[in-house]
């Protein structure tokens, strides 16, 4: 009997099965294959806009895929650098070999975790409730609850052109009845279809006529606690190539053979990964479309084309490959494909993840309709730990909108609904200047730590960056730099305005030309680069971070205001029919989810306000 | 951080008296910014106080002030009333003047709705307001629906379109950094996009100028010494018309006299003293008065005896009021003429119809109404409304201002926070609606 029952090995499956060890459970993980843990089927890099933010709350929260990113990449970025501290946004080159193999052994380490290759078929329920898991060879295998993290796998199949196969990624095998059973159960089920691009031999590359990309040249790293442990001057390079009128050609001509176009895919695919042949169908003026070659690790000569997902049949991708400039004699390792596979209605989980049909039931990453690996390994962690507060009957971990990229996504997911597979993107986020790269730690730490998914030492760490960050600001609203003819005179040479009178250093970090860099110069400032990255910050935007707090604070109040589980939408006279039926469907936690969901309007808002104070006495 | 709601909460147009309740902890702050009188902060709870009410150095009206401290009042909150007796335009004016010192404007039903959410109501009152918060919010959604009709509904979304496509080419930028065919929306690109941004919705500020003709009213003062005949005239008018309002005597805070429909529009004849002074009482001009009206008057006429000679006073009068409001009506022309006048003006007397009819044309004239009529209707109809508008257009000021000093991902917090705005006005703020224009605008993506 085990406390927790991992269903998958993906970037959901680590997390989860890591956290719920990490605090001391009884923990089995099932995968197919072993040699697939952590696997990275699609493109080689971790983090990227908005999902690097991910990465870092993953860490913060006491997650592995940081820590694991930061061990195995290649190249690292900081995107947005110019676009201000909200969008600011990791991203690595993670060497696809290296990665799962680091996470293997973070997993192994753990005495707790238990990891064993079989296909899960079945469920065993009773009275609604999970307890175990039914194998492919009908073995029982029992435990309090079930995180099913399947990925693609449910009914996968797999498209080039008009023939299919069905398998999942690497021609592994797939769950066949699984997601009919969760069909069974009473669990909505979903068609998704997404897609890979073709792989390059190196060595077939012509290089030359390629763009360069380089990594930057400062250290970063995901995890708030370890020290940089790659060479900047190490940094492998990836390229940028672009498609062409020939290439545009033979999509156009070969239009009906692709799977997409010749109907042989029923799954609905992302509309922010879009395929070659949708992006000339859909945007058939642009002249052409911008491609990545990037490798996938220095431990073999494979490289990832970016941007050219298709379903064509293999000897058009030949065609297609050889058009674009550089890759006129690429040889290709693997074909693209299309892939489809069964998810379930994010509409029926609470917030905690829990299923609301299967009582101990949870759910992460592709099955709930998202798509990447960090919007996985973010869920994956949050279903982990509330499998473990189930079992121990405490209180889930719900993030709220303003807390986390996290909580942005789960709440998403549990309160819209899915038309297409889910992606993070900063657009989504509405308090993204509060929810940065630079303060990950102090937006989640103290969580972390209430959850016990982080260790004393992390918690010290922070309560004295946190101090710092005080001290620091205290110094500089105390202390004025003492003009004199010289300092003047470096104002004036680094073409800043030269200031009228003595200010004080909170009011020199105001002006938008002048940081920590340039005042040390005049005052030692002893305090590390987080902090002082941190002050900066706060000082620097002060009026706009405190815009999006006041934007916050208001729905703090209606977040508080909680709806019971058994309320009965029919008998709330005077809402309107449309919110009745999508409050009835999504039943909402808080009064402020059930705003956010379309087709609820303010006066349904107060209507339901005012029956859950008559009915519940709910304050 | 809860904010401060304020809303006039008297029904608009009916009763001479108005009251607008201010709700929320900053409700105290805000009324001793506008309001000349005693400490309203020192005052005791349920009180009420007689003062002022100003804009800077404008004394706008008369007022009582009730004090009521938190939590033993409607919504448990700190609550002000004004109660203002100058009219919806002036009510209007005072509210404005709450909402530019840091109140919001309350949506139909949130003061129930916080006495609601603090706990305030009981089980019965929630079941009686139950129903009048639907009922309210169903004619809000229809009257909503009426005034955004056709052009007003098409300008705010185009404008609002514009919005959401520079948004969608930012947000492109962001999420997809590395996107080199994509425009870069750079400063220099922005600049000009925000400003013309600006000029259309200022452009729809002034028109709301016009909007307020048609939905309050033309007011109308007037103006002259005793004996000039503005009785007459003003009687002249309300008998032709069948006036639809007369005014009750005795009820001295009236300031509407009487309302007339001119062309369809409404003509309202405003209080001024002397306007029904008796013969045998001997009043001066009233200038303080007379000032007064001016303010709040679309029209001004100065009534003038064609049968004297042009007084100091007449002058003074004269000099009161802005070209733009002024009309001059030369009374008496059946009496001989003694009167010189340099100035424009109406000629006429009350003893035949032909002096009104000139006035009537003299009025359209000023105010341009056969133009009004005819031309480009986009203006905001409600306060609300119009109190959406300014907040949208102080967000692309702030964009506009910070555009050398801040970030692109902070200037597109103003820009997106006036997308909101304008979405407000037109009904629509569908949160994932941005994401369709970017995926449909920008080819993006693996």
């Amino acid at each position: 009997m085990y406390d927790v029952i991992v269903v998958g090995g993906g970037h959901a499956g680590c997390e989860a099965s890591n956290i719920s060890a990490k605090l001391g459970m009884k923990t089995l993980l099932l995968t197919m294959n072993k040699k697939n843990i952590a696997d990275m089927p699609c493109n080689p890099s971790i983090g990227g806009v908005a999902k690097g933010i991910i990465v870092r709350e993953i860490d913060a929260l006491g997650g592995l895929m940081g820590v694991v990113a930061d061990k195995s990449h290649f190249q690292i970025k900081m995107l947005n650098n110019s676009k201000g501290p909200a969008v600011r946004s990791l991203r690595c080159q993670a060497d696809k070999r290296v990665y799962p193999k680091v996470m293997l052994e973070y997993l192994e380490s753990n005495p707790n975790l238990e990891i064993k290759e079989a296909l899960v078929e079945d469920l065993i329920i009773e009275n609604n409730t999970v307890k175990g898991v039914i194998l492919s060879d009908n073995t029982k295998i029992y435990s309090k609850t079930v995180i099913l993290t399947t990925g693609t796998y449910l009914k996968a199949s797999i498209l080039v052109g008009s023939t299919k196969k069905d398998e999942g990624p690497h021609g592994e095998g797939r769950s066949n009845t699984l997601s009919d059973k969760l069909k069974e159960y009473g669990l909505e089920i979903i068609r998704l279809k997404t897609g890979t691009p073709p792989r390059i031999a190196k060595d077939s590359i012509d290089f030359s006529k390629l763009k360069e990309e380089l990594g930057d040249d400062t250290y970063y790293t995901f995890s708030h606690d370890i020290k940089p442990v790659y060479d900047i001057n190490k940094q492998q390079k990836c390229y940028l190539l672009y498609t062409n009128a020939l290439t545009h050609q033979i999509i156009r001509d070969n239009l009906t053979k692709s799977a997409m176009y010749g109907g042989y895919v029923t799954g609905t695919g992302p509309r922010y990964c879009p395929s070659i042949e949708d992006k000339i169908v859909r945007f058939s003026d642009k002249e052409r479309h911008q491609l990545f070659l990037e490798p996938e690790s220095i431990y073999y000569d494979e490289w990832y084309l970016q941007g050219f997902s298709t379903s064509m049949p293999v000897d058009v991708q030949e065609k297609l490959v050889h058009s674009l400039e550089g890759l006129e004699h690429a040889k290709i390792t693997k074909y693209a494909y299309a892939i489809e596979y069964d998810a379930i209605n994010p509409l029926q989980m609470h917030p905690s993840l829990e299923n609301k049909i299967i009582h101990n039931l949870f759910t992460a990453g592709q099955i709930n309709c998202t798509s990447g690996y960090e919007e996985a390994a973010g869920q994956g962690l949050i279903a982990g730990i509330n499998a473990v507060q189930k079992i121990l009957d405490t209180e889930p971990l719900i993030l709220k909108r303003d807390e986390a990229y996290i909580g942005v996504l789960i709440d998403d997911l549990v309160t819209k609904g899915i038309k297409d597979p889910y992606r993070m993107l900063t657009s989504r986020a509405e308090f993204r200047l509060i929810l940065r790269h630079d303060n990950a730690d102090l937006r989640l730490r103290d969580i972390a730590y209430k959850y016990h998914t982080i260790n004393d030492e992390q918690y010290e760490r922070l309560q004295q960056k946190k101090k710092d960050i005080a001290n620091l600001i205290k110094e500089i609203k105390n202390t004025k730099l003492e003009l004199n003819e010289e300092i003047k005179k470096d104002f004036i040479n680094n073409n800043f305005s030269v200031p009228l009178r003595n200010l004080s250093y909170e009011e020199l970090l105001r002006r938008p030309e002048i940081t920590f860099n340039f005042l040390n110069n005049y005052h030692h400032f002893n305090y590390n680069k987080d902090v002082l990255e941190q002050v900066e910050i706060l000082i620097k935007y002060e009026g706009y971070i405190n815009k999006a707090l006041k934007e916050s604070a208001k729905l703090k109040k209606i977040e508080e205001k909680e709806i019971p589980e058994n309320i009965d939408y029919t008998k709330i006279k005077n809402l309107a029919s449309e919110a009745r039926q999508k409050l009835s469907e999504i039943r909402p936690r808080t009064i402020a989810q059930a705003s956010r969901i379309s087709g609820v309007n303010p006066s349904d808002i107060t209507i339901l306000s005012l029956y859950l104070k008559k009915e519940y006495n709910n304050d | 951080m809860e904010d401060t709601i304020c809303a006039i909460s008297t029904a608009k147009g009916v009763g001479a008296i108005s009251i607008i309740r201010i709700s929320g902890k900053d409700a105290f702050k805000i009324i001793n910014k506008i309001y000349k009188g005693k400490d309203l902060n020192k005052v005791e709870s349920n009180t009420i106080n007689y003062g002022y009410i100003y804009d800077k150095d404008e004394l706008i009206d008369e007022v009582l002030v009730s004090i009521l401290k938190s939590p033993k009042t409607y919504t448990m909150e700190d609550i002000v009333e004004i109660n203002s007796h100058g009219g919806i335009n002036t009510t209007n004016r005072i509210l404005e003047l709450v909402l530019e010192n840091g109140a919001r404007l309350a949506e139909p039903g949130e003061f129930t709705k916080r006495a609601f959410l603090n706990g305030r109501i009981d089980l019965t009152k929630a079941e009686a307001v139950n129903d009048l918060i639907n009922a309210k919010s169903d004619l809000a959604r229809k009257v909503a629906l009426n005034n955004i009709k056709g052009n007003l509904y098409n300008k705010i979304k185009s404008l609002r379109n514009s919005i959401g496509e520079l948004m969608a080419n930012i947000e492109v930028n962001i999420d997809y950094p590395e996107y080199e065919d994509i425009e870069v929306i750079t400063n220099e690109i922005l600049k000009p996009k925000l400003n013309k941004i600006k000029e259309e919705i200022k452009i729809i500020l002034n028109n709301t100028k016009n909007a307020k003709l048609i939905n309050n009213g033309i007011n109308v003062a007037l103006i002259g010494r005793p004996n000039t005949g503005k009785s007459s005239i003003l009687n002249k008018f309300l008998d032709e018309e069948k006036a639809i309002v007369t005014n009750i005597p005795g009820t001295t805070r009236d300031i509407v006299e009487g309302s007339i429909t001119l062309d369809g529009f409404e003509i309202n004849f405003i209080d001024t003293a002397g306007i029904r002074e008796t013969s045998d009482v001997v009043e001066k001009i009233g200038v303080e008065k007379s000032k007064q009206a001016t303010k709040d008057a679309d029209i001004v006429i100065v009534v003038l005896n064609n049968n004297e000679k042009l007084t100091k006073e007449d002058e003074e009068l004269i000099n009161l009021v802005p070209e733009n409001k002024r009309i001059i009506f030369v009374n008496k022309n059946d009496l001989e003429n003694k009167l010189e006048l340099k100035d424009e003006y109406v000629l006429g007397n009350t003893i035949d119809y032909s002096g009104i009819d000139n006035l009537k044309n003299a009025i359209k004239d000023k105010l341009n109404l056969d133009n009004i009529m005819v031309s480009d209707m986009t203006y905001m109809s409600n306060i609300r409304e119009i109190d959406l508008l300014k907040k949208a257009l102080n967000n692309i000021q702030s964009a506009i201002t910070n555009l050398n000093s801040m970030p692109i991902d902070m200037l597109e917090i103003d820009i997106s926070n006036a997308w909101n705005n304008l979405g407000e006005i037109i009904g629509e703020v569908y949160q994932d609606e941005l994401l369709d224009i970017l995926f449909s605008n920008f080819c993006v993506g693996k």
